[in-house]
């Protein structure tokens, strides 16, 4: 349990650096929500390239580590399947009007004191935090 | 050039999200469970990540992108009904089964049947919301 946390800045710090090196590069904010829903509402014809290509590299190098079991990782998703389709619902809808998730309002937007980013984060995580509450008294509640 | 840094950048990305545990969605959770057993991991993830970003927002202030064109433009003060209710429906479906945009991609190899799933259905969303921002769009002026 303790080594968690070392895991977690290590990991951290690859997601800032992964953000830097889009932003000083490409001169764009990474955002996940942002960079796959430009693609699916097609408002984002132009720079498909870049976008799939981002998300080919997201979408391989876990792959890769994890087929080499280190450190292996299992993502515990509940099995509830109207649970599952329920949340990616509304995340991707979610994410689409307030225009941003984790990566570009929380990491890119309070790394530069953005207010939206900073109100944003506060918001979903309460949210969140809410729902945890709310599954957590349904399930003890059964 | 552009397709070479984005792919190198989703690729750290994935890594980055793979080696601190944030495709578990039991981490996600226990962060978002403040009143059971708070797993602080997400805040170190969150905060490491800060660091570098923090270094490259400053370093845009004397250059340009390497590939040419204009960094984004200057933070927009301006909060909006739309920000607020997208984070508390983003932030329901993220508590519900602790996944976000980000994780769901880099998980969906070894996620199982239901992280693809999710993906579909988070795509479906995200689909769904240009009309929802439209209806809204138009409450608001109505109001």
């Amino acid at each position: 349990m303790y080594i968690d946390w070392i895991w977690g800045l290590i990991g951290g710090l690859c997601i800032g650096c992964a953000g830097a090196i889009y932003l000083l590069g490409n001169g764009r904010i990474m955002g996940a929500s942002g960079i796959l829903g430009g693609l699916v509402d097609g408002s984002a014809r132009s720079s498909w390239v870049e976008r799939g290509a981002f998300l080919a590299g997201l979408i391989l190098i876990p792959a890769l580590v994890q087929s080499m079991g280190v450190p292996a990782v299992d993502t515990n998703l509940t099995s509830n399947i109207a649970l599952v389709i329920a949340a990616g619902l509304l995340v991707g809808l979610g994410t689409r009007i307030g225009n941003g998730c984790t990566s570009g309002h929380g990491v890119c937007g309070i790394s530069r004191l953005s207010p939206r980013g900073i109100v944003s984060t506060f918001v979903y995580i309460g949210a969140g935090a809410v729902m945890v509450v709310v599954l957590r008294t349904l399930i003890e509640g059964l | 050039m552009r397709a070479v840094i984005a792919f190198l950048s989703g690729s750290l990305f994935g890594l980055g999200l793979h080696l601190s545990g944030m495709t578990n969605t039991d981490k996600v959770q226990g962060f978002l469970d403040f009143f059971g057993t708070w797993d602080p991991t997400l805040a170190f993830v969150m905060g490491g990540a800060i660091i570098p970003m923090f270094i490259a927002w400053r370093l845009t202030r004397s250059r340009t992108p390497i590939v040419g064109g204009d960094f984004p433009k200057p933070a927009d003060p301006k909060l909006d009904r739309s920000l607020i209710l997208g984070a508390i429906l983003f932030g329901m479906g993220w508590g519900l089964v602790g996944l976000c945009p980000g994780p769901a991609l880099a998980s969906i190899s070894y996620g199982g049947f239901g992280g693809v799933i999710f993906l579909i259905a988070m795509i479906a969303g995200m689909a769904l919301a240009p009309r929802a921002k439209q209806i809204l769009d138009t409450s608001t002026a109505g109001a």
